[in-house]
């Protein structure tokens, strides 16, 4: 963006709206808004302390199992539905209703189903992320040329090869599209998942936080989240780049 | 002794649900030369070539291949697609050599097979581009080496160039007739354009629809020796293209 003939670096309405926090957060209108330099303060006197880091590692391990797990059963499970009809008819109703339902509601289910500790928050979160990253793989495989099947076909791939050499590359821009934004949503997962279930990790922090008012602890910790929810998405973002380049013209 | 006919096509028939795409047809194509399906849309020339690639079985009829009847796709018989179907991640030579990949061969030995034919193709110098990078003519290019590359007897060629432009076309079609007389392969070519057809076969198969048949079959004998420059003057060249246009233009509306 230029303003005044001068040209912005990105993400530049960030610093105004930073200043604007640093006002009212002055002018003390509210203990809901401390200023932004005390949360500034405040994260990097959080940062390195055994509480923080502990919260960190919780959070961490059930985002990545929860994640992964997403990621591993997605991918086959929707590149399958692309492939046959059959399958497709049975799972995508369940497949949409997942995908639009308020997950938040099943998770008193799942804790019936799989108690109170880490095995259910993984769930959650892998709850949340899945649908999506199906969906977009099904997408990717049903975008893929009949005649780049039929290719496949006429040189003699056999299944496997058609598979790993064709298909899969094929589809790969939507996949990448649909783990970036499967991605989003697992954090969203990994929080309710530990504020519901059992306190722990970040989300014991923020119950911690904002139930003793101390907001500009809870500002640090949620900053620190979207910042690491923002360099993962920006990765894939980076990942969906490098295969842009052939990803319009399939 | 191998028989004279490379491809044979023996009373095949063909219905998509109730639509009859093809009945019972009959057509020979002799070895080492250029055949065209020519005919307007929908009389099932497409479908007879997929039919004969194996991509899609015939109802009934067979099609025999150097007098092995065709169950499926085989390695004496290579596709060029319409629309190139190259693969758009993998640069000129993965592309030409994807054949010779799916089959096993080291990939020192098919890089040396795929530069040749790059270089047949005349695309000498692009092998490290990928297909975003080429123009149409280029692409199907590609998609002719890496046909040519398999060494298959028989390359089936589906509208190669009716995503290409005009000048371009041109050039090609003119390649084509040198590559046809270098590679002694046996070429079955589907087109709708009458100049095309006649321009480069030996033999064209005029197909009609409803229900389609082969309604005759063509040779041109004089001007195939020609300079590929004076092909387009020589009154027999004229003449088939008039006749052809004739029993074709009842068929289109």
């Amino acid at each position: 963006m230029t303003v005044f003939g001068i040209r912005l670096p990105g993400m530049s309405s960030l610093i105004l709206w930073a200043l604007l926090w640093e006002v009212v957060g002055h002018a003390g209108l509210t203990f809901f808004i401390p200023p932004l330099s005390e949360v500034f303060t405040t994260l990097f006197n959080v940062i390195g302390t055994p509480v923080f880091l502990k919260a960190l590692s919780e959070t961490g391990y059930a985002f990545a199992g929860g994640v992964l797990a997403a990621i591993v059963i997605g991918i086959p499970v929707g590149i399958l539905m692309g492939k046959n009809r059959l399958i497709d008819e049975m799972l995508l109703p369940w497949v949409n209703i997942f995908l639009s339902a308020p997950l938040t509601a099943l998770v008193p289910v799942l804790m019936v189903l799989f108690g109170f500790g880490m095995t259910s928050i993984i769930i959650t979160t892998g709850l949340f992320a899945i649908w999506i990253i199906i969906l977009n793989a099904r997408a990717g495989v049903m975008q893929i040329n009949r005649s780049m099947i039929e290719m496949a076909r006429s040189f003699g791939a056999t299944p496997l090869e058609a598979f790993f050499k064709i298909y899969f590359w094929a589809a790969l821009p939507e996949i990448l599209g649909g783990v970036r934004i499967g991605v989003i949503r697992a954090v969203k997962g990994v929080i309710i998942g530990q504020l519901l279930i059992s306190i722990v990790g970040f989300g014991a922090l923020f119950e911690l936080y904002s139930s003793n008012f101390l907001m500009s602890h809870f500002w640090a910790v949620l900053i620190v989240l979207f910042a690491l929810a923002f360099s993962i998405s920006e990765f894939l973002a980076y990942l969906e780049r490098r295969v842009a380049y052939y990803a319009a013209k399939r | 002794m191998a028989p004279q006919s490379a491809v044979s096509v023996r009373n095949v028939s063909k219905k998509y649900n109730d639509v009859e795409a093809l009945r019972d047809l009959s057509l020979e194509f002799p070895r080492g030369q250029l055949t065209s399906l020519l005919g307007p849309s929908g009389c099932g020339k497409t479908t007879l070539l997929k039919i004969i690639a194996g991509l899609i079985p015939a109802n009934s009829g067979e099609v025999e291949v150097n007098g092995i009847r065709v169950e499926g796709p085989g390695p004496d018989r290579a596709f060029v697609f319409q629309d190139f179907a190259l693969l758009p991640w993998a640069n000129v030579m993965r592309n030409v050599g994807f054949g010779l990949e799916l089959r096993g061969i080291a990939k020192s030995e098919r890089e040396a097979i795929a530069e040749k034919y790059i270089s047949n193709v005349g695309l000498a110098g692009f092998e490290r581009s990928f297909p975003h990078e080429l123009s149409g003519g280029m692409r199907q290019r590609v998609g002719l080496a890496r046909a040519l590359a398999v060494d298959a007897q028989v390359l089936l060629l589906d509208e190669p160039f009716s995503a290409v432009d005009e000048q371009n076309r041109r050039k090609f079609q003119e390649d084509m007739l040198t590559l046809v007389q270098e590679e002694r392969k046996t070429f079955i070519f589907v087109t709708h354009s009458i100049e095309e057809a006649v321009y480069v076969s030996d033999q064209i198969a005029v197909l009609l629809p409803r229900p389609s048949r082969v309604s005759e079959v063509i040779r041109p004998t004089s001007f195939r020796n020609k300079d590929a420059a004076n092909i387009r003057r020589d009154p027999e060249y004229l003449d088939i293209v008039d006749r052809i246009w004739a029993s074709l233009r009842n068929y289109v509306e």
